[in-house]
C-alpha cells in the first residue's frame, strides 16, 4: 500500500509538471472539431460558455500578467481540483460500499 | 472535442444530459466493485493525468490540433466505471472553471468523451483481451486499438447528434467526411499515448493495471521453481 502511495504521488507530480510546464509547448491550432466547424460553416454557432467570465477561463490565471506563468498556474490548480475531487467521490463511493457489504465483510475477517 | 455551447439545440442537449447522467448514475453502483485497496488510490491519479495530458495538443495535419480524451487508457488502467467517473470529474472541471466545452454541453461531452468513448475503448480492448495471446504485448495491443476507434466512434457519434440537432443547417456528408477523417489522425496520437503510458506503468507495477491483472495472475499460478515463498505481489 506505501508503495502504491508513493507511486500515485510520483504519477501527480508527472502530471503537474505536465499541467504547469508541458502545456506551454502544446499546439494552439484549433482542434479536430473546431477546425471542422469552421471548414464546414457552423463554427459561428459556438456561444460564449456561461463559465467564460471564470478567472481561469480558457486555461489562463487572469490576474497574472506573465503568460507562461499564467497558463502553468492553471494547469496546476486544474490537477490539485481534479485530484480533491476524484479522491472525494472515491472515498464516498467506497464507505457506501463498506457500509452495503459491511455483513460478508465481517464475515471475511473471521477466516 | 470539447462540443461548445450552441452546436446543438436544447432538446438534444436535455437528451445527451439525460444519458449522461444515467451513465454516470450506473457508474457510481458499478465502481463499487472496481475500487479496491489497488484502484482507489489509482482513481485520482487517472484523472489528474488525463486532465493534464488533454492539455497538450498535439498537431495533426493542415493546421489542426487534437489530443488525448484518455477513455481507453482510463478503463484499462482502473476499469470502465471508475473510468466514467474519473472523466466526468474531469469535464465537469474543464466546463465549470476552464470554460473548455460548454455548460449547456456538459452531458453531451459526458456522453462523447466518457460514455462513448470508454464504452467504445474498454469494449474493443476486451474483445482483443481475449483473442490475443496473453502477454504484454496483447495487452498493449488490445488497449491501443481500443484507444484508436474510441476517437473516430465518439466523433461519429457528435456528427449522429448533429443530425438530430444541430443548430446550423449545413449538409451532413462533408460534415462526416472531415469530422472523421480528421478524429482518424488524432485517434493515432490517442493510440500512442495510451500505449506509452500502459506500458510504463505496467512496466513498474504491473498490478496497478486493472485490465492487465489477468497477466499476473496466470504468472502467479505458474511454477515458479526457486521461489517458493511470498510472490512479488504478495509482499506488497
Amino acid at each position: 500500500m506505501t508503495r502504491t502511495r508513493t507511486f500515485v504521488l510520483i504519477g501527480v507530480v508527472v502530471a503537474l509538471v505536465i499541467a504547469g510546464v508541458g502545456s506551454w509547448y502544446a499546439s494552439s491550432a484549433p482542434d479536430g472539431l473546431e477546425a471542422t466547424a469552421e471548414e464546414q460553416g457552423f463554427g459561428s454557432t459556438a456561444r460564449d460558455s456561461a463559465a467564460a467570465d471564470s478567472p481561469l477561463a480558457d486555461y489562463t490565471a487572469s490576474w497574472i500578467g506573465d503568460d507562461r506563468l499564467s497558463g502553468g498556474l492553471a494547469g496546476v490548480i486544474g490537477v490539485l481540483l481534479v485530484l480533491a475531487l476524484t479522491s472525494v467521490l472515491v472515498l464516498l463511493v467506497r464507505r457506501r460500499t463498506s457500509r452495503d457489504d459491511s455483513a460478508p465483510r465481517a464475515d471475511a475477517r473471521q477466516h | 472535442m470539447h462540443v461548445p455551447d450552441g452546436f446543438l439545440d436544447a432538446t438534444t442537449s436535455t437528451g445527451t444530459a439525460a444519458v449522461a447522467a444515467a451513465g454516470v448514475a450506473l457508474a457510481l453502483r458499478g465502481s463499487r466493485h472496481e475500487l479496491d485497496e489497488r484502484t482507489a488510490p489509482m482513481a485520482g491519479l487517472t484523472a489528474v493525468f488525463v486532465f493534464a495530458v488533454q492539455m497538450m495538443n498535439f498537431p495533426v495535419a493542415f493546421g489542426t490540433s487534437g489530443h488525448l480524451m484518455g477513455g481507453a487508457l482510463a478503463a484499462v488502467l482502473v476499469g470502465p466505471w471508475t473510468a466514467v467517473l474519473c472523466l466526468t470529474v474531469v469535464l465537469m472541471v474543464q466546463a465549470l472553471v476552464f470554460a473548455d466545452g460548454g455548460l449547456t454541453a456538459l452531458g453531451t461531452n459526458v456522453t462523447l468523451l466518457g460514455l462513448v468513448a470508454i464504452g467504445v475503448g474498454y469494449g474493443v480492448f476486451r474483445g482483443l483481451r481475449a483473442v490475443l495471446p496473453a502477454t504484454r504485448t496483447g495487452l498493449l495491443t488490445s488497449a491501443g486499438v481500443g484507444a484508436f476507434l474510441s476517437v473516430p466512434t465518439a466523433a461519429l457519434v457528435f456528427v449522429g447528434l448533429f443530425g438530430l440537432g444541430g443548430v446550423a443547417d449545413v449538409a451532413l456528408g462533408p460534415v462526416t467526411a472531415a469530422m472523421v477523417g480528421v478524429h482518424l489522425l488524432i485517434g493515432l496520437g490517442e493510440a500512442v499515448i495510451t500505449v506509452a503510458v500502459l506500458g510504463a506503468v505496467f512496466t513498474v507495477r504491473p498490478d496497478l493495471v486493472r485490465g492487465g491483472r489477468h497477466l499476473l495472475r496466470a504468472r502467479e499460478l505458474a511454477p515458479r521453481p526457486g521461489l517458493a515463498g511470498a510472490t512479488a505481489v504478495d509482499a506488497r
